[in-house]
């Protein structure tokens, strides 16, 4: 469907996209992921013909983008980062024009801007002009731009940026529905949103390809998680004191919460399960224990660890570097809490 | 083209431009025809329309300002380069949107002639003609302008450029007259000119090479040449740049009854190299 091939922008000495490679298939909603100024929004651009790449193709279902533009634009939907709109018009004349410029038939065009009207919900907002409507209104005008047409390919650049949470959730029951029948590939730099609506993320850091499979694999990747995190009442002394004798654990680091709540975060060794042991030990000194979890991998961990490394493919691999980098990040925000 | 023709017509009366400058251009003309044609009795429409002439130095920048620098401005360039439409049907549908706004006034201009003949004599081939060149000079202009809105992305830039640019067409003729005419100064004014291409050249393509080679078989060229047959060089600056006084083919008629069918001919060309400008400045910005 898509062949993104040696994919390279630079501008001036700066590079933005840095050979990306890539294939995506028909009928399932793809997600860029990737910190800000990763090059998603320039490699959306490429792909939808608005810049030329400094080097490689772009391969919109067998067109080249920059041979036969014409045929290969006729497949894509795109919203950009920035909607485009035009703001003395309204939405009804926008989306009429925007149907005659994607070469909508006349015949067809009342019918095709009724229809994304109401897939978008822009009834009873169709004829005031454009510039008079909320952020919110102006991303859905811009999104039934994209869909207008019913493109294979709908690539959307940030569509929930700057939307109050009910309209991300209608935006995002609208992307899933649209991955039924459409390709559908979004950029975000939130991770809830691709886990929840992707069917497979590729992130982006750097302008490189660092990682792309479905979600759950992405997250098995990194296996499961050693660290255990535990809630007690008992004064930090008390619990160093307590678990210093249990041979399975490596490291222990404990925080005292403002409320007298002591949080730690225990690391097993390797192949170990200390929680029953963990237990034990407080139990027999007659101490309680709020909490006992086995901390997740999340997506957030994966992600963290790819697009904060410089040598990214092979941190998957070096598993424990990985882990020790999630838990600082933890101890970062227990600090806030 | 349709779809881009349409949007660019209703957004120039949208914002007012268009009717402003049909207005502001009727008004004008209309107190010259008075003047001239009515009270005065000069049986010449053509010389009115030269009095008006004026009107297109301020008013063609306001209608070309906008084409493409608030496109750009506003990132509804995105909608239109990620359409299936060529950008050279996007710069058209554009220009003669443009061109539209410009034919109407001369629409209305086509009635004066026979205002002037139901009066007594009217020359009615020469105003025809005047009024046809008019407008080809209006669309020359505007061909300018739009070039220019696609260099930048401020259309108060656009405007003032444009406008300085169409000033300096409009005194040419008066600058040239300060122009040394010896052999030496002619082949300095063409080394110029072929710095200027170079330059150009090399901003378009990036390739140091070819710019250079340009350059450099240009200039061994005009100095061989020089040396060769200086007699070439006299009054060459003058004669070469002459030719870029545009408004000379109009005035001609309207103050000689001359008219020149190469300078026709001169407008539809400069008319095609602006619009081929502007297709290329959009075109370079995508790989920049």
């Amino acid at each position: 469907m898509i062949e993104v091939r040696n994919l390279v922008k630079k501008y001036g000495t700066h590079l933005a996209v840095d050979h990306l490679d890539f294939k995506l298939e028909a009928g399932r909603v793809y997600g860029f992921l990737g910190p800000n100024g990763a090059g998603k929004s320039t490699t959306m651009n490429i792909m939808t013909g608005y810049l030329g790449a400094t080097e490689g193709q772009v391969i919109i279902g067998g067109h080249d983008i920059l041979r036969e533009p014409e045929a290969a634009k006729r497949q894509i939907g795109y919203l950009p980062e920035q909607p485009p709109l035009y703001m003395e018009m309204t939405v009804r004349e926008y989306l009429e024009f925007a149907a005659e410029l994607k070469k909508v038939p006349r015949r067809e065009r009342e019918e095709a801007v009724d229809e994304v009207e109401r897939l978008v919900k822009l009834r009873g907002v169709e004829n005031r002009l454009i510039k008079n409507l909320s952020k919110g209104y102006r991303q859905r005008v811009g999104l039934a731009q994209a869909v207008l047409g019913y493109p294979d390919i709908i690539i959307l650049d940030e569509p929930t940026v700057g939307l109050d949470p009910q309209q991300i959730v209608e935006i995002r029951e609208l992307i899933r529905r649209l991955g039924r029948k459409h390709t559908v590939i979004l950029s975000s730099h939130i991770l809830a949103e691709v886990r929840e609506v992707c069917d497979y993320i590729l992130i982006i850091s750097k302008g490189r390809l660092v990682a792309a499979d479905t979600p759950e694999n992405l997250e098995k990747m990194l296996g499961e998680s050693d660290t255990v995190e535990i809630e007690t009442e008992t004064a930090p002394p008390a619990v160093e004191e307590l678990l210093k004798d249990i041979p399975e654990i490596e490291r222990v680091i404990i925080r005292e919460r403002t409320d007298g709540i002591t949080r730690a975060h225990i690391k097993e060794k390797k192949q170990e399960d200390v929680r029953a042991r963990v237990f034990s030990a407080f139990a027999a000194n007659g101490q309680t224990l709020l909490t006992l979890r086995r901390l997740s991998v999340s997506l957030e961990d994966v992600f963290m660890e790819l697009t904060q490394k410089e040598t990214v493919p092979e941190a998957l691999v070096r598993k424990d570097a990985a882990e020790e980098e999630s838990r600082e990040g933890d101890e970062e925000n227990d600090g806030g809490l | 083209m349709t779809a881009v023709y349409k949007r660019e017509l209703k957004s120039c009366f949208q914002s007012m431009t268009g009717e402003v400058f049909i207005a502001v251009l009727l008004a004008f003309t209309g107190i010259y025809f008075v003047a001239y044609n009515l009270t005065a009795g000069y049986p010449y429409f053509s010389y009115t329309l030269s009095g008006s002439l004026i009107v297109f130095l301020v008013g063609i920048p306001l209608l070309t300002m906008r084409s493409f620098s608030e496109e750009r401005r506003g990132r509804t360039d995105q909608l239109l380069l990620t359409a299936p439409v060529s950008l050279f049907r996007i710069v058209m549908g554009k220009y003669l949107a443009i061109v539209t706004i410009i034919a109407l006034p001369n629409i209305v201009f086509c009635a004066y002639p026979l205002i002037i003949k139901a009066q007594g004599t009217a020359y009615l081939t020469v105003d025809y003609l005047s009024i046809l060149v008019f407008f080809l000079l209006g669309c020359v202009y505007a061909a300018i302008g739009m070039f220019i809105s696609a260099l930048t992305e401020s259309q108060m830039i656009a405007f003032i450029s444009t406008f300085g640019a169409l000033l300096v067409l409009y005194l040419w003729d008066g600058i040239l007259s300060l122009l040394p005419s010896s052999a030496l100064s002619g082949l300095a004014g063409v080394l110029i000119l072929l710095a200027l291409a170079v330059f150009y050249i090399y901003h378009m393509t990036e390739n140091l090479l070819l710019s250079g080679i340009i350059g450099a078989v240009g200039a061994a060229a005009a100095v061989i040449l020089y040396f060769v047959k200086s007699s070439l060089f006299e009054n060459l600056l003058s004669g070469l740049l002459g030719r870029l006084a545009l408004a000379n083919v109009f005035t001609d008629i309207t103050s000689n009854s001359i008219v020149d069918l190469t300078g026709i001919a001169l407008y539809l060309s400069v008319i095609a190299i602006f619009v081929f400008l502007t297709v290329q400045s959009v075109q370079k910005r995508r790989w920049s």
